[in-house]
């Protein structure tokens, strides 16, 4: 193993669900403000994820009061205190920038059927 | 408080999270074991430092070999001094320094070669800024533009910047912080980047002009 990785392996975690571009998750933050910390929910549509190891990151976006919000999260970040998958999304690319050129029913995502049993 | 340092090599780059959850930059500079291999003092040199001996290569000339022999090592692929104050106390001939010798909050200096750039012109080895990209400007954008005067002085004064051979030179970066240790596989995480490409042998060692605000160097 490379010396990368090791330093890397044992920072990274694994405790957050699976989830891809298109799915819609809910990411609990931790939020410092002075000196008592409390969690935030920050709920949008995954838009991207990059990189790789423990510097890969994932871009949230929501429409909040008619304004496009994105977030990006380092993936591994502490920051997180959990995440939820809300909504499986069905999408056909890796990288979902061009939502942020649609408004109202386009910008709708098809919800991902699981196969049964 | 005596001076520290150990040689290693440059691993690569990553990021880790401090405990304000921020990502922090760090090179990782792995350094197994140096070995002591003299130690200088007043009586013998004039000064007082100790050489420091580190990796291991294929082949070993017999006067390095006999010199590492006094220290019962019989391969080095580095060397490096280490100068300590007056009066402090000495390590033991053939003695080892590991990664330990630092903790994590330590602020270091950072030795090294800088990568080889090749033959560079004035905009990449010295900042210069070049001429305009247009506005009549007749292929000459990336010229350093006038050496000198006329007739007086009557010649480009030594010293004046021009194109060159860029990088692979010793460079050090001074403080820099220890963000963590790894004594498991002898790694050191340093913030922020360090001379050199990666594989190359980088010399650690405490800040000659620390900067932190207890003054602890």
């Amino acid at each position: 193993m490379n010396k990368v990785d090791v330093v890397e392996s044992s920072r990274l975690r694994d405790d957050l669900p699976e989830f891809w571009p298109g799915d819609t998750v809910k990411v609990n933050v931790r939020v410092v403000e002075g000196t008592r910390s409390r969690i935030q929910v920050f709920e949008g549509v995954v838009i991207a994820r990059k990189g790789g190891g423990l510097r890969e990151t994932f871009t949230v976006r929501k429409v909040s009061f008619g304004v496009g919000v994105e977030r990006t999260f380092p993936l591994h970040s502490p920051v997180i205190e959990s995440l939820e998958v809300a909504r499986r999304g069905k999408v056909r690319r890796a990288k979902l920038y061009y939502l942020r050129d649609r408004v109202g029913k386009k910008a709708r995502i098809k919800e991902k059927r699981e196969p049964i049993g | 408080m005596a001076s520290k340092g150990i040689l290693g090599t440059k691993v690569g780059m990553t990021q880790v999270f401090d405990e304000d959850n921020r990502v922090v930059p760090v090179t990782i500079v792995q350094a197994t074991p140096n070995t002591v291999t003299q130690v200088k003092t007043v009586e013998s040199d004039g000064y007082t430092a100790v050489q420091l001996a580190y990796g291991t290569k294929k082949h070993v000339t017999k006067p390095l070999a006999g010199h590492l022999g006094k220290a019962g090592i019989d391969t080095a692929k580095a060397l490096a001094e280490l100068r300590l104050e007056d009066g402090d106390e000495l390590p033991e001939l053939g003695s080892t320094v590991s990664v330990e010798t630092f903790a994590k909050g330590d602020v270091i200096d950072v030795t090294g070669t800088s990568k080889g750039k090749g033959y560079t012109g004035v905009m990449k080895r010295h900042n210069f800024r070049g001429m305009g990209d247009g506005h009549g400007v007749k292929k000459k954008n990336r010229h350093p533009g006038s050496v000198g005067n006329a007739s007086t002085p009557g010649r480009t004064f030594k010293g004046q910047r021009m194109a060159g051979r860029t990088g692979g030179a010793r460079v050090t970066v001074q403080n820099l912080e220890v963000v963590d240790i790894d004594t498991q596989h002898q790694l050191i995480l340093v913030k922020g980047a360090v001379p050199g490409a990666d594989g190359q042998v980088v010399f650690v060692r405490s800040a000659v002009k620390s900067m932190t605000k207890d003054g602890d160097a």
